[in-house]
């Protein structure tokens, strides 16, 4: 059994990457290998440009970011800050300073003499991010640090995360489940399955120009639509349809839809509908005020323009190109 | 029926409390605490074997102790073999529970195997280790000879053949000792073990990647975080070995000459053998106070470091 098989990734330096990927996409192996906890089978692991397959974690100069952020129980913040520095055998004052300096970078500067447990989930992940920064660490790796917060502190830690990789510029691999999360952080994201990489790119290009089937359904929700067509498959994105005030435009490809439910959820509304000709299911993203009308059992035709829509091969599941 | 009928939920359920507690509350009334306010009416008296006639004599049993040489020895015996076994056994259980932690072949067979002494009843493993310090046939000293360690004129464990484990007064403090490390080291590892295996992955992995090598990790990391458990196994030991009349009773019966003696043993020793039941009781009460505050102050102590 592999976790991960065959993957080649390069990230250049300074560069925010998210592996993105379901629960064993095998995207967690990939970062442990990385920080020496696992040992490939085969393979090299380069980092700054020098083979570090045989280094222990501690020779790598690497800084992690757990999803529980493991910081040490029994140590006060300030303590925890210090203990990779203690490890370097840095001079007292020299620490001091240093500590001092992260939980400045972090608002965690009146916790210093507090134990983690004594800390809220926010400010465990703070001490956990000025542990892993006091050292200026060459490669920065983070597992799923938000998902232990809810939704709105997530929020916030997304802008910080953006804040902290601007400053410092320290090459960081971030791994999530949460596209919202891949997308909103990462200058590129790698999409993994099944321990393979399925692609690598831009958020954009991954969101836009998915390289196969199984991208262009893990991105975006509600996923792509698909709709068989011979020996294809013709995706678009649930939010790139639109209902026509009249005929259906040039250059647009019509859906006319039997609704089946109308799902309001403030902003935006979902309508799930079945395709008139071959009976797909499909699910539109529209603006809840331009949907009002809508209801199940109602047929209508939406449409959305030719650019937006993608065709993959049914067989291989391989994108190819604009639709 | 009818009476059943007026009882509201509440009381049913009281009812029914107080019916699951009292086997509890009856099995420690009678096997503890009947026993214990004996003892305290029995110290303060002046009680024999002999009659059941009752005499108050107030703390006189108790001045009578503390002016006795038997007893202040053992006091002082009970507190160094406490103590020395405490610091045996948590200094040998981290080892061989960090040993144990590894990935070895066979792992379930050592670990059955350093349990066993704990399961051998304590009088059978006790008459084994007699013969292990027999004063002509102990094995040990065969050891010792074939080592040139004994039996030679300026040989370290002296010139005669055996060296008297049991009969030289060190030696037999010594002797006890070993005995009750052997004894309470199987029940040390498991719970350190326990500890060691309740350290999240996530901790260690991250010391190591801050930097930290094996011994770093191993100071600074685990064992302050498995202070609760070292609370744990100190009070199991402490508490066992302080109230322990089983190995001393077996091996030496407190000789030479009262040299190895310990409270449980002279408390008996008075108050059964010797008649004195006041006194006696008054012995082993000395025991109460001390094990009361071993075990408030390091429950106090866990509950401080819990994490």
């Amino acid at each position: 059994m592999k976790a991960v098989d065959d993957v080649s990734l390069e990230v250049p330096d300074g560069e925010f990457l998210v592996l993105l990927g379901a629960s064993g996409s095998g995207k967690s192996t990939l970062l442990r290998t990385i920080a020496g906890l696992e040992h490939p089978s085969a393979g090299t692991i380069r980092i700054g440009g020098r083979v570090a397959n045989e280094d222990p974690p501690r020779r790598r100069n690497i800084a992690m970011v757990f999803q529980s952020y493991a910081l040490y129980p029994h140590k006060t913040v300030a303590r925890n800050i210090a203990f990779p520095l203690e490890a370097i055998r840095l001079p007292a004052a020299e620490i001091r300073e240093k500590v001092e300096w992260a939980a400045q970078l972090f608002g965690i500067d009146r916790l210093l003499a507090r134990r983690p447990r004594e800390l809220s989930g926010g400010e465990r992940q703070r001490v956990a991010l000025a542990r892993a920064l006091v050292r200026t660490p060459t490669l920065f790796l983070m597992d799923e640090p938000l998902s232990n917060l809810d939704a709105k502190l997530r929020h916030a830690a997304r802008r910080e995360f953006k804040r902290l990789h601007e400053q410092t510029g320290i090459t960081t691999l971030y791994v999530t489940h949460d596209q919202v999360e891949a997308m909103g952080l990462g200058q590129r994201i790698a999409v993994m399955n099944d321990g393979r990489l399925q692609q690598i790119g831009t958020p954009d290009e991954i969101y836009h120009e998915p390289a196969n089937i199984f991208v262009a359904q893990f991105m975006g929700s509600p996923p792509m639509n698909l709709i068989p067509d011979g020996g294809w498959l013709t995706g678009f994105h649930p939010e790139d349809v639109f209902q026509p005030d009249g005929p259906v435009p040039d250059g647009h490809y019509p859906l006319p839809i039997t609704v089946q439910q109308v799902e309001a959820l403030g902003a935006d509304a979902l309508i799930y509908g079945t395709l008139d000709a071959g009976g797909a299911e499909l699910i539109f993203k529209q603006p809840a005020r331009t949907s009002g009308g809508l209801a199940a059992g109602q047929s209508v035709t939406f449409c959305v323009p030719q650019t937006m829509m993608r065709r993959f091969d049914a067989r291989t599941g391989l994108s190819a190109g604009k639709g | 029926m009818a009476a059943a009928r007026t009882l509201s939920l509440r009381q049913r359920d009281t009812r029914l409390a107080m019916g699951m507690v009292l086997p509890a509350i009856l099995y420690i009334v009678l096997l503890l605490g009947i026993p214990i306010v004996l003892a305290v009416v029995y110290s303060l008296n002046d009680v024999t074997t002999g009659s059941p006639a009752m005499r108050f004599i107030g703390l006189r049993n108790f001045q009578g102790l503390l002016a006795t040489p038997d007893f202040a020895r053992a006091i002082g015996n009970t507190f160094l073999i406490t103590t020395c076994t405490l610091v045996g056994v948590l200094i040998l259980g981290t080892i061989q529970a960090e040993l144990l932690m590894r990935p070895v072949r066979g792992k379930w067979l050592i670990r059955f195997l350093i349990l066993l002494p704990w399961t051998a009843p304590a009088s059978l493993s006790a008459i084994a280790w007699l013969w292990m310090f027999d004063s002509t046939f102990s094995p040990l000293d065969w050891i010792l000879r074939g080592l040139g360690l004994l039996g030679h004129p300026g040989a370290l464990f002296g010139d005669f053949d055996n060296a008297f484990w049991l009969g030289r007064s060190g030696l037999a403090l010594f002797s006890i000792i070993l005995v009750n490390v052997w004894r309470l080291l199987p029940l040390g590892t498991v719970i350190i073990l326990a500890g060691l295996n309740g350290v999240p992955r996530d901790i260690l992995e991250q010391a190591e990647i801050d930097g930290a090598g094996y011994f770093r990790r191993l100071f600074h990391i685990i064992l302050p975080m498995l202070i609760p458990v070292f609370g744990v196994t100190v009070l199991f030991t402490f508490v066992f070995v302080f109230s322990d009349i089983s190995t001393v009773f077996i091996l030496t019966r407190g000789g030479p000459a009262n040299a190895t003696q310990v409270l449980p043993t002279l408390a008996f020793f008075t108050g059964v053998q010797g008649g004195s039941l006041g006194r006696g009781a008054a012995t082993a009460l000395f025991l109460l106070p001390v094990l009361a505050a071993v075990s408030i102050l390091i429950l106090a102590l866990i509950r401080r470091r819990e994490i």
